[in-house]
């Protein structure tokens, strides 16, 4: 059924526009040939090495692509999302403590990499500043007795995050754009 | 390609193109006396669909199935599609496959039991994985740092072309005569045509200098040995350097260099990853193939750490889980202070005495056949051999240091390559060179007899650069010459006897450190050449046989001389006549550093090089 939709895009784009448009390329590309043979039913697969679903799947956005894209990236050298999906409830301090200081050292250099993170107010913390008028609220949390009344004086209690430079690389091509970690398949 | 105004070579380029990683460095030609080299940033695939910079390019090759990367994502901003991948991703995607890596390529080409220009590599992959020879997968480099930095020099704004500069090309000083002449040919297929080669060690000589600025003459004087002291990631490499005065001018000369071993600092990360991957599995943990690759990179970073820090105990390692179990499955260990005191200093460099030997090659029936490892893992004892070899040579090379027993002693250590980097190590090398020499009579080298060249990594490929400069007649030239002494087999005239090759004797062509630029003839003797058909010599070498002139005739050698490939030379027949014509030889080593062999017929009227036979060696003969 995917073959023959795809056979009629192909055989349009080509009529109206004398080639194959690069979506369509980079979906071909994009399909993944289950491991039996072609002889065998899909059935004999076994599960998870099914193609997965190409035109049919929502294509996300570009915002949430590069938010994809940066758990990607966590995942790829620090094993971010396998963490955070693992249930560690079972495991000792210990054993937890070894996993996290390898994957902190990994994502730390992964955030350094493709990112300068800068503070938001410069100063440091536990050190008096002043709100004056015309901050933006999205850069500044004010907490405490906060009258609504500027300037104001208080304490820096934390001095925020902002991503100054981001170097994210291109982002990959079709379905891959959706994908955090691909799965991995050792050939015998 | 059209003329431009300005001249094409502006730059004086040091490569050093190394068993595991490459680097390049550049110096103006105008550049005033004393100004440092650059060392431009190389664009490479870091990850696929992602170009970084890094200064050194990881020497290593990947061949790409289709399904390997997605579509588009080897890219490089000079080339959409590249047939091979090359660098940091080739290192990194090739550890996860290794049927479709090319690794220590260079290793290879120094490898006279393969026949290095056939396609051969990735070694033992199947056949769907498109092969290259070792010659190209150096070519391949080659190209890849000229398309790099053209880029960058374009991006500058101030086009230029590689292949067009005065390249000085490193090469380590044991490669024999035959793996110079086919770095020469990686360097032409890669169109560079204006190559010099130069030993690494030496470069890393020259680095040093380059580091001191003129205050290197004070820091040497005339009658000193340095011992130049290279271990980089795969291989091991030795050289004497003389200090003499000519004309109240300091000559420096390279006096002696060591064998090719094929031993390093993967050899020592290794050996750490199996003593962790023992305590691991005691524990009754399983370690497969891909998390011991794994532990032995976290083990380099740990030994580094503990090497760079002494007041570290221990580095924790850590292997992670496999699949989606990260925390179920990681394992750790410790690598401790006393691994690395019993596995690296005495494992690798133990205490032994001046008069030690390195074991045998293994003589095992079957052997896998593959790169020839070096079968003693101990540093110090090759380098004790190396030191006692010196005992037996003329002063060709200027006036060696030797003790008591004729062992060379030197007065300096100069340590290059990244496991020289180790403190620890350094320490190790310099009390068994104290504990050698004091036994001949000489005063102990302290940390003051250490010449420190900045930046070790970068070194080789600045000291290239310096060199080049040199040649331009601003700075220090070290006179090397021949690194070997180089024969002609002569089959004695004797009765045959069924199954034993007639004996063999060896007349010297080209004596230990004949210099470049230089020809001499082989005297007294003359060859019957058959026109039209290839002749065949046989070619000899030796690094020990440093007393042997040029027309001499050596009948019994033991195991100081080495047989290479042999060479041919084909005269053109006329008219198809059949003559055998008489030649002398005449010897010829450039200035680029390339021995050249001529046959001269005797009434002048014709010469014809010998090139060398690359063909794998043949088989033993069956009786």
């Amino acid at each position: 059924m995917m073959r023959l939709s795809i056979a009629f895009r192909c055989f349009f784009s080509l009529l109206f526009t004398g080639k194959i448009s690069e979506k369509i390329l980079a979906e071909l590309r994009a399909r993944v040939r289950p491991a039996t043979h072609p002889e065998e039913t899909p059935e004999a697969a076994p599960a998870g090495t099914r193609p997965p679903a190409t035109a049919a799947a929502p294509r996300p956005h570009d915002g949430t692509e590069r938010a994809i894209q940066m758990l990607a990236l966590l995942q790829r050298d620090g094993r971010l999302v396998d963490f955070f999906t693992e249930d560690i409830t079972a495991y000792d301090d210990a054993q937890v403590g070894a996993a996290v200081r390898d994957m902190h050292e990994s994502c730390r250099g992964t955030l350094q990499h493709y990112l300068t993170l800068e503070p938001v107010v410069a100063g440091e913390e536990g050190q008096p500043v002043t709100i004056e008028p015309g901050f933006e609220p999205g850069t500044i949390k004010l907490i405490g007795n906060v009258t609504g009344k500027l300037p104001a004086r208080g304490v820096l209690r934390h001095h925020g995050w902002r991503a100054g430079q981001v170097r994210l690389p291109d982002l990959p091509s079709g379905i891959a754009r959706a994908v955090i970690a691909p799965a991995e398949v050792e050939i015998s | 390609m059209a003329k431009t105004a300005t001249p094409r070579n502006t730059h004086i380029v040091g490569i050093d193109l190394g068993t595991t990683n490459s680097a390049l460095a550049t110096i103006g030609v105008q550049a005033e006396e004393g100004a440092r080299s650059n060392v431009p940033a190389l664009p490479q695939l870091v990850n696929a669909g992602e170009i970084g910079e890094l200064a050194l390019l990881p020497s290593f090759l990947y061949v790409p199935a289709d399904i390997d990367f997605p579509a588009g994502s080897l890219a490089l901003p000079w080339n959409s599609s590249p047939p091979l991948v090359v660098g940091e991703l080739a290192r990194k995607r090739g550890a996860e496959n290794p049927v479709r890596l090319v690794a220590s390529a260079k290793s290879w080409l120094s490898y006279a039991g393969v026949d290095r220009t056939s396609e051969i590599l990735p070694w033992q992959s199947p056949p769907e994985v498109v092969k290259v020879s070792p010659v190209e997968a150096s070519s391949t480099y080659l190209q890849y740092l000229r398309d790099a930095w053209n880029h960058v020099e374009n991006a500058q704004g101030s086009p230029a072309n590689l292949a067009d500069q005065d390249i000085v090309l490193t090469i380590p000083a044991s490669f024999d005569e035959e793996a110079r002449r086919l770095t020469l040919r990686a360097a032409e297929q890669a169109g560079f045509d204006r190559v010099t080669l130069l030993e690494e060690p030496q470069a890393a000589f020259y680095a040093w200098i380059e580091s001191q600025g003129e205050r290197w003459r004070d820091l040497v004087k005339v009658g000193d040995l340095v011992l130049v002291c290279d271990v980089g990631g795969g291989t091991t490499d030795f050289s004497l350097i003389t200090v003499s005065e000519e004309q109240g001018e300091l000559v420096l000369r390279r006096a002696a260099v060591g064998d090719h071993l094929l031993l390093g600092g993967d050899n020592m990360d290794l050996a750490l990853a199996r003593v962790l991957q023992q305590r691991l599995e005691s524990n009754g943990q399983r370690i497969d193939q891909w998390q011991l690759h794994e532990l032995r990179y976290r083990c380099r970073h740990a030994k580094e750490a503990l090497f760079g820090d002494a007041s570290l105990a221990s580095q924790s390692v850590t292997v992670r889980g496999k699949g989606t179990r990260l925390v179920g499955g990681t394992m750790k260990a410790e690598l401790t202070r006393d691994d690395l005191q019993a596995v690296l200093v005495d494992g690798f460099f133990p205490i032994v005495e001046r008069d030690a030997m390195p074991a045998r090659q293994r003589r095992v029936g079957f052997q896998e056949l593959g790169l020839p490892y070096a079968a003693d893992a101990a540093v110090t004892r090759h380098l004790a051999r190396f030191l006692a070899e010196q005992s037996r040579q003329s002063d060709v090379g200027g006036a060696i240091r030797r003790g008591s027993s004729g062992l060379a002693c030197p007065t300096h250590v100069l340590f290059n390559g990244g496991v020289m980097k180790a403190t620890p190590l350094r320490a190790r090398v310099l009390e068994v060179i104290n504990r050698w020499i004091r036994a001949e009579g000489f005063n102990a080298l302290d940390s003051t007899h250490v010449l420190e060249a900045h930046d070790p990594d970068l070194a080789v490929a600045r000291g290239a650069a310096y060199y080049g400069k040199a040649r331009h007649g601003r700075g220090v030239r070290i006179r090397a010459g021949a690194p070997r002494t180089y024969y002609i087999g002569i089959e004695s005239a004797m009765p045959s006897v069924p199954g034993m090759p007639a004996p063999l004797k060896a007349l010297c062509v080209v004596p230990f450190g004949m210099e470049e630029g230089t020809r001499a003839e082989i005297p007294g003797r003359e060859f019957g050449l058959v026109v039209g058909e290839p002749a065949e010599f046989r070619f000899l070498s030796s690094t020990t046989r440093k007393q042997d002139h040029i027309g001499d005739l050596v009948e019994d050698w033991g195991d100081e001389i080495q047989e290479s490939s042999p060479l041919e030379v084909t005269l053109p027949s006329d008219e198809g006549r059949d003559e055998v014509r008489p030649v002398r030889l005449e010897a010829n080593v450039t200035e680029v550093g390339a021995l050249e062999l001529w046959c001269v017929s005797r009434d002048g009227t014709g010469r014809w090089t010998l090139e060398f036979n690359i063909r794998a060696p043949q088989a033993a003969p069956k009786p």
